[in-house]
């Protein structure tokens, strides 16, 4: 294993269909037209010096290292900004541009530190090579001079240590500016600048420090920093990494890669992976630094066991935790039937994990009781698109976007939860492209550097469906339609069915502003600008889904993108952006109660015969319980045991006070977790399990992009995830024999269709693939349904829009709405045990100024929100963000129980619980809620550990 | 009747060179004097002549002829209405008619014809004196015979590069793009130089025909005027000048009644030297930091905001509607070899009759300074002259017949530039002059390559070294090197060219650096 060195051609090498070819050092070349001389000289292996040029940026041509001479034009160009031309005879290396070259390393190095034996970069520096390369010699101009080198220099700047994981040191500074074009072109943020001019630029995140700035901490300046000038503060620490393993983050559904670069058994640092598929080598915060939860000494990392839930835990061995789990299991089944217990897979875990615990409950539980966390986020995408579209999928790879020429966010705050889609988004606008937000709330992109939303159509709480019809009817009705599109691919009778749906008076942007808000000119204005873009695409989040009509808003949106025709080629679609990084894996891979891999029904003959062949016994057709199911069994003593990998439903699933109470009724909860969750208050097998980087495997991201993920250390509580859930079915009396995930993989793929084609050896090969990856489609599909719906014609579904029960009025007259922020990950189980607690250090309510003046309420107060369900207090932030009338929070934080309040209410068709939409009222107070009080006392009494 | 008719005509600049020494206390006097005189008098304000010895410089109109008295301080209004000044009554500071000023008759106005001479705001005086002909005949034709007129006139661009502007022109003409521009840089940082800043107070309209006929040329309805903010007068002046062009349809929606459109925008710029960098201040009219750009793409392929931008300087603009008016031919008749038509130049520094002089291509630099400039204000022989900015060569005596010519001073490694001529005596020391070159780099370099970024500080240390230490061979070759190093490699002319002052003074003033002093040919 050795540390991997991506090639950097300096600039990006173009696409064009034109062809230029010419001679570098008496070597002919051929790039396509408009790259740049250097880009083309890495592609014969030349090496022309250079510091500024870095291939994720623009050429930048500050360095003045990368000169060359090109025969019958004056003077020595920098290959980086020059492009290539036919016939161009180019000279890299002579005599004259040796000398330029050593003069301009002089002039860098003569304000340079000398300490390349103690600097951090030492190793890895650009600097430094390019000294080496260069054959500089001797520094002329004495140490005497003008220099921001010196402590007692007036230009010297003491290093910024602010920001949790990096360094800034601007004594290192070669004013190259790659930190501050990549927080502009690769990021978009636009923080960083260069303060002064002249001799004393120097880097500047503006304010006073890195962490009082503007900065995201998403560690692209980082990576594209020459020197040690920004640096992380693991390598200050640890030094320079040995060997990297490439693997994929495990935070959201973007999935991006990394390197894992590693000393011995020791992370050194994550870096982004150039040839990451989804993320192209840019990072966020989270991905990039907090990683730290996996070292956490609140890692549980051996298996423990309890009689009862207000027993201290006690550690035991592997086999005595799955033989009681075993045990308590089958001593249900036998009491209650087989039919009172089930398991609930995680989208945080890998799709060979999934895959195993679906498997554990159809064959060794012998019913179809297993449900996954996807029931309470992207469930509606499943079933609306499988209904339109023919499969549950987002249509489009990440890279389409930058084909977009219009672009509708709903229900989705990317900067945040989805930051390096974000990032390949707001480049798109910064070229042009328009952008309609439809949020209830002003989210960043509504307007961030360089990037303003046309339109933000800042619609109430549960309207979406309201609103997307009154879209279609301007569609319709002004005759924008693409008729010819909706002739070729879609059924007929559905359409006209729809369209004469659509266009009835009440759906008309008039009639729907009562439901929504929405002023209906600008809801005109965004229709036609959406029908009218030659790509247009449509890109939502949970603010979709989590209602109860998200399914059919989810089809609501299918049928906008049918009607205008975009669908089936770059730039168009409509693109879910999933939450967890494994949520469309964890779907996929059959953890539903009706249905097996690739979406298939649990009910349909022909599929289960092909199971019962491969497993070797008899399935049930009947479709199993749904999470909400569960627990409502539970609570009338029907369903009694349940494993629970990777998800914490106390803290994630609405109104905990209903979960907790079912948890509580049950006779054996097994957890499978990193961390005593809540969840684990209620447990009594609790089986640890491996953090991102012990597991090996892989991951589906949002694009349908298989990922491999690799094993970087060993698993910390000394088994994998797989292989516990092959011992608990082993136990159960069907064994598991898989060798490896390779192994599970190939049996994933054997059963099903769109992984017909995945092996661990293609996906090495190529990197990773989107599924459908099967003979049709041998290296996958990035764009689906290109020339045919999967379910061969698209089909227009009625969306009629059907207020949501939850209602506002005289006791709860404010609407909560939640979402989550940059630095944290959905219950914080993972991000709060990492530095990024600094930029979150509790969940507070966003309500509107005058709300707030209403009840009295000032920036800062503590307030309680109470609601049908439930109440917790939290404290107020005055913001502009959210209307009147709406207020908002986070629920990274277990103690500010967010989900005491929201509803029992959920999607019609998926159950996908309605946490977008809760009647609130707010008022000052002055202590926790009496839930947040029992729950501290609660975190101190169920979390025992017996000393062992 | 109309009383008007029977005012006397006043004649005060309102130009800034004008009004530092007293003009507007001198067009207050005039005109409270003629009220107390119960004279009707109309005191129009125009720009400079250019004549800065001679400034405050009041005109009368008599006779059909404009007289000239000045200096004239506000003291002295009384007793030139006790002479009689309004009919051309004798005065000590009385100069006759001002066209028979020699210094101002030996000069070939074509820019500069109405500066000093029309109210620079009224657009009738601007008519009437030859303005608008130009664009009226731009429009006449097409925007291949405009580009063709301006190739054959042989301009070419005054800015400092010099150029070929009917190239320029026509690339951005020939590079397809929704939208195009026309950028006039009047960011004029020079030290010495001060022609774009007359002619914006002197004759804004001419600037504005200008760039509406080049924008008719190469396509675009915008321009931007970047105007340095250490020029509020010329600011003041332009902004009116843009509305009352619009005001009087010579720009806007319709140019002149034709089916073009053309806007003008001010900007104004944020007090660095290097936005007078076509790039950089491509740059800061984005509402960027003013660093320079990489070349390729030429702005003229890709300018502001990505658009085929034309950027020229003010007197290139100013020198097009001349051209329009009277044939490419005529104006291709000034001037010498590849330099054609005339300079405004501005004669500075230690010179008895400094102010701006328009020329043909072709005079020498000891015409220039002795027939114009009258010798050294000190009485002192010259010793260098500096010819074309800060960044420009300084000159020894013997290179004086050196014609201003772009060939022929690059021929004694020197240029143009934007036509700054500063001249020192005798006690003028050239090391401290190379160093000043490197501080003036230093002080004004936008940081973005390294070569100029550290290079001119280095540079700076190592003349004061040499200074301190005396001229060892290892620190003379150093110097030498990097001056190649900043000319070569630099990014843009800013670090490019500073060895030019540093290189000429080394090269013709080694004494000063502590070196053996060469030999010339007797003078």
């Amino acid at each position: 294993m050795t540390l991997i060195k991506e090639l950097d051609t300096g600039t990006p090498i173009r696409t064009s269909d034109r062809t230029v070819t010419f001679t570098i050092d008496g070597r002919t070349v051929s790039v396509p037209a408009g790259t740049s001389v250097m880009a083309a000289a890495t592609t014969l292996g030349t090496k022309i010096p250079r510091l500024c040029a870095t291939d994720k940026l623009e050429a930048f041509g500050s360095c003045r290292l990368c000169l060359v001479e090109i025969e019958g034009r004056r003077g020595t160009p920098s290959s980086c900004t020059t492009p290539a031309e036919d016939g161009m005879v180019v000279h890299t290396h002579t005599e004259r541009l040796a000398q330029l070259r050593r003069g301009v390393m002089e002039l860098y190095i003569s304000d340079h530190p000398l300490d390349c034996l103690t600097c951090a970069a030492n190793g890895d520096c650009e600097l430094q090579d390019m000294a080496g390369a260069v054959g500089l010699r001797a520094v002329r101009y004495g140490a005497d001079g003008a220099n921001h080198v010196k402590a007692e220099s007036p230009l010297f700047l003491p290093s910024d240590l602010s920001n949790p994981y990096f360094a800034y040191d601007p004594s290192k500074c070669i004013v190259c500016s790659r930190c501050v074009r990549a927080c502009q072109e690769v990021q978009g943020t636009f923080a960083l600048t260069i303060a002064g001019r002249g001799f004393d630029s120097r880097v500047s995140a503006g304010g006073v420090d890195f962490l009082g700035s503007e900065c995201v901490s998403c560690g692209a300046c980082v990576q594209a920093c020459p020197t040690a000038t920004l640096i992380e503060k693991s390598v200050v620490a640890q030094g320079q990494p040995e060997h990297s393993v490439v693997t994929t983050c495990a935070y959201c559904g973007v999935g991006c890669s990394f390197k894992a670069e590693m000393k011995g058994d020791q992370l050194v640092r994550m870096v982004p992976f150039k040839a990451g598929g989804a993320n192209e080598g840019h990072s966020c915060v989270k991905g990039r630094f907090a990683w730290g939860y996996a070292m956490h000494p609140d890692r549980v990392l051996k298996p423990m066991v309890r009689e009862r839930i207000t027993d201290a835990w006690r550690e035991t061995t592997w086999e005595d935790a799955i033989a009681r789990a075993a045990d308590a299991f089958r001593r249900i089944q036998d009491t209650h039937g087989r039919d009172a217990i089930g398991a609930i897979s995680s989208s945080r875990c890998t799709n060979e994990e999934v895959f195993v615990v679906q498997k554990l409950v159809r064959t060794a539980f012998r019913n179809n009781n297993v449900d996954t966390c996807a029931r309470v986020c992207h469930a509606p995408t499943g079933y609306g698109l499988k209904q339109t579209m023919g499969t549950s999928a987002g249509t489009q790879d990440f890279r389409s976007v930058a084909k977009a020429d219009v672009i509708l966010v709903i229900g989705a705050n990317p900067t945040d939860g989805h930051p390096v889609f974000a990032s390949r988004l707001k480049r798109r606008l910064r070229e042009g492209a328009k952008l309609i937000v439809a949020d209830p709330r002003r989210i960043d992109l509504v307007r961030t550097p360089h990037v303003r939303a046309q339109l933000h159509l800042q619609l109430k709480p549960g309207t979406n469906v309201a609103f997307l019809n009154a879209m279609a009817h301007v569609v319709v009705t002004e005759g924008l339609a693409d008729q010819d599109f909706v002739r070729a691919r879609c059924d007929q009778d559905a359409f006209a069915e729809w369209a004469a749906f659509v266009a009835e008076p009440h759906n008309s942007p008039e009639e729907t502003e009562q439901h929504t808000g929405v002023p209906s000119a600008d809801v005109r204005a965004a229709a036609r600008l959406y029908a009218t873009a030659r790509n247009a695409a449509i890109y939502y989040g949970l603010g979709v889904t989590e209602h109860s009509q998200g399914s059919t808003a989810v089809m609501a949106i299918a049928n906008l993108a049918m009607a205008t025709g975009n669908i089936g080629r770059e730039g168009v679609g409509v693109n879910p952006l999933r939450g967890q990084n494994n949520v469309q894996g964890a779907c996929d891979m059959g953890s539903f109660p009706h249905e097996f891999s690739d979406y298939r029904s649990v009910s349909d003959d022909a599929t289960r015969a092909i199971f019962e062949a491969m497993w070797h016994l008899p399935l049930d057709r009947e479709p199993g319980l749904r999470i909400n199911n569960m627990l409502d069994e539970a609570l009338e003593g029907r369903f009694r045991g349940i494993y629970v990998q990777g998800e914490d439903i106390a803290q994630s699933d609405p109104n905990t006070q209903h979960v907790t109470a079912a948890l509580e009724a049950m006779e054996c909860v097994v957890v499978q977790d990193l961390f005593l969750n809540e969840t684990a208050k209620f447990a009594h097998v609790f089986l640890p399990g491996s953090s991102f980087l012990e597991k090996d495997g892989t991951f589906t991201n949002a694009e349908r992009r298989i990922n491999r993920v690799r094993r970087v250390v060993a698993p910390r509580p000394g088994m994998d995830e797989w292989r516990i859930t092959a011992e608990l079915s082993r136990a159960l009396g069907y064994p598991m024999t898989y060798e490896s995930p390779a192994d599970i993989m190939a049996e994933i793929a054997a059963l099903t269709p769109s992984f017909a084609d995945v092996t661990y050896e293609t996906l090495d090969r190529l990197g990773s693939v989107q599924w459908p990856c099967n003979a049709a489609a041998p290296a996958g599909t990035p764009v689906m349904h290109v020339d045919r719906f999967v379910r061969g014609e698209g089909r227009f579904m009625i969306t009629e829009f059907v207020p949501t029960k939850e209602r506002t009025g005289p006791r709860f007259p404010l609407l909560l709405t939640t979402g989550r922020i940059l630095s944290q990950y959905n219950v914080g189980a993972q991000t709060l045990r990492t530095s990024n607690a600094l930029w979150h250090s509790e969940d507070v309510l966003e309500i509107h100024a005058s709300d707030a003046e209403n009840r009295g309420i000032r920036d800062g107060d503590l307030v309680l929100v109470t609601s049908r369900s439930g109440e917790v207090a939290l404290h107020a932030s005055i913001s502009e963000r959210v209307a009147p009338g709406v207020v908002y929070t986070t629920f990274h934080h277990p103690d500010t129980g967010a989900n005491v309040i929201t509803t029992d209410l959920s999607d019609w068709a998926t159950n996908c619980p309605e946490y977008k939409v809760t009647a609130v009222q707010v008022r000052r107070t002055n202590g926790p809620s009496a839930w947040q009080e029992h729950h501290r006392v609660e975190v101190q009494t169920m979390r025992q550990v017996a000393a062992s | 009747m109309n009383m008007s008719t029977l005012k006397a005509r006043v004649f005060v600049p309102a130009d800034a060179s004008a009004l530092s020494v007293g003009a507007e206390a001198v067009a207050r006097a005039i005109a409270a004097e003629g009220v107390r005189r119960d004279l009707p008098i109309d005191v129009v304000r125009t720009g400079s002549r250019g004549a800065f010895w001679l400034e405050p410089l009041v005109e009368v109109a008599h006779g059909g002829t404009r007289l000239a008295y000045g200096p004239v301080a506000s003291s002295d209004v009384p007793s030139l209405f006790d002479a009689g000044f309004l009919t051309g009554g004798a005065h000590p500071t009385f100069l006759g008619a001002t066209d028979e000023i020699g210094w101002l008759k030996r000069q070939q106005r074509l820019t500069f014809a109405r500066v000093g001479v029309i109210d620079p705001l009224s657009i009738e005086a601007y008519r009437a004196a030859g303005g608008l002909v130009g664009l009226q005949a731009a429009l006449a034709t097409s925007p291949a015979e405009i580009l063709r007129a301006v190739r054959a006139s042989g301009l070419r661009g005054r800015g400092g590069a010099g150029f070929p502007s009917g190239i320029k022109w026509q690339t951005v003409h020939d590079t397809a793009g929704p939208r195009k521009y026309v950028v006039c840089n009047a960011d004029e940082g020079d030290s010495g130089t001060f022609a774009d800043r007359m002619l914006l107070e002197g004759d804004p309209f001419l600037l504005i025909e200008g760039m509406a006929i080049a924008a008719i040329a190469v396509g675009a309805t915008r321009g931007y005027v970047y105007i340095r903010s250490e020029y509020p007068h010329a600011i003041r002046t332009f902004a009116r000048a843009i509305e009352a062009a619009e005001a009087a349809g010579a720009i806007g929606q319709s140019v002149l009644g034709s089916a073009h459109r053309f806007d003008v925008e001010l900007r104004v710029g944020a007090g660095s030297y290097i936005c007078g960098e076509e790039t950089a201040l491509l740059e800061s009219l984005e509402g960027k930091r003013g660093i320079v750009r990489a070349k390729p793409p030429l702005p003229a392929v890709s300018g502001l905001f990505g658009a085929p931008t034309l950027v020229n300087n003010v007197l290139t603009f100013a020198a097009v509607p001349w051209i329009l008016a009277h044939g490419a031919d005529a104006y291709a008749e000034y001037g010498m070899g590849r330099s054609r038509g005339t300079l405004p130049i501005q004669l500075g520094g230690n010179v008895r009759r400094g102010g701006l002089i328009e020329l043909a291509f072709g005079t020498t630099l000891r015409a220039l300074i002795e027939e114009f400039g009258g010798g050294t204000l000190s009485g002192r022989p010259v010793r260098a002259v500096q010819v074309g900015g800060p960044l420009g060569s300084y000159l020894p005596a013997h290179l004086l017949d050196t014609p201003l010519d772009y060939e022929a001073l690059a021929a004694v490694k020197g240029m143009v530039g934007h036509g700054g001529v500063v001249v020192f005596d005798d006690r003028v020391d050239m090391a401290q002059q190379a160093r000043f070159a490197f501080r003036f780099c230093a002080a004004e370099s936008c940081g973005k390559c390294t070569p100029c970024r550290v290079g001119a500080v280095r540079g700076a240390e190592l003349v004061e070294h040499i200074v301190a230490h005396g001229p060892r061979e290892a620190d003379i070759a150093l110097l030498h090197e990097l001056c190649t190093l900043m000319t070569d490699a630099s990014l843009c002319a800013m670090g490019g060219l500073t060895p030019m002052p540093v290189l000429s003074a080394l090269t013709h003033f080694p004494e000063d650096f502590g070196l053996m002093p060469q030999r010339h040919a007797a003078e």
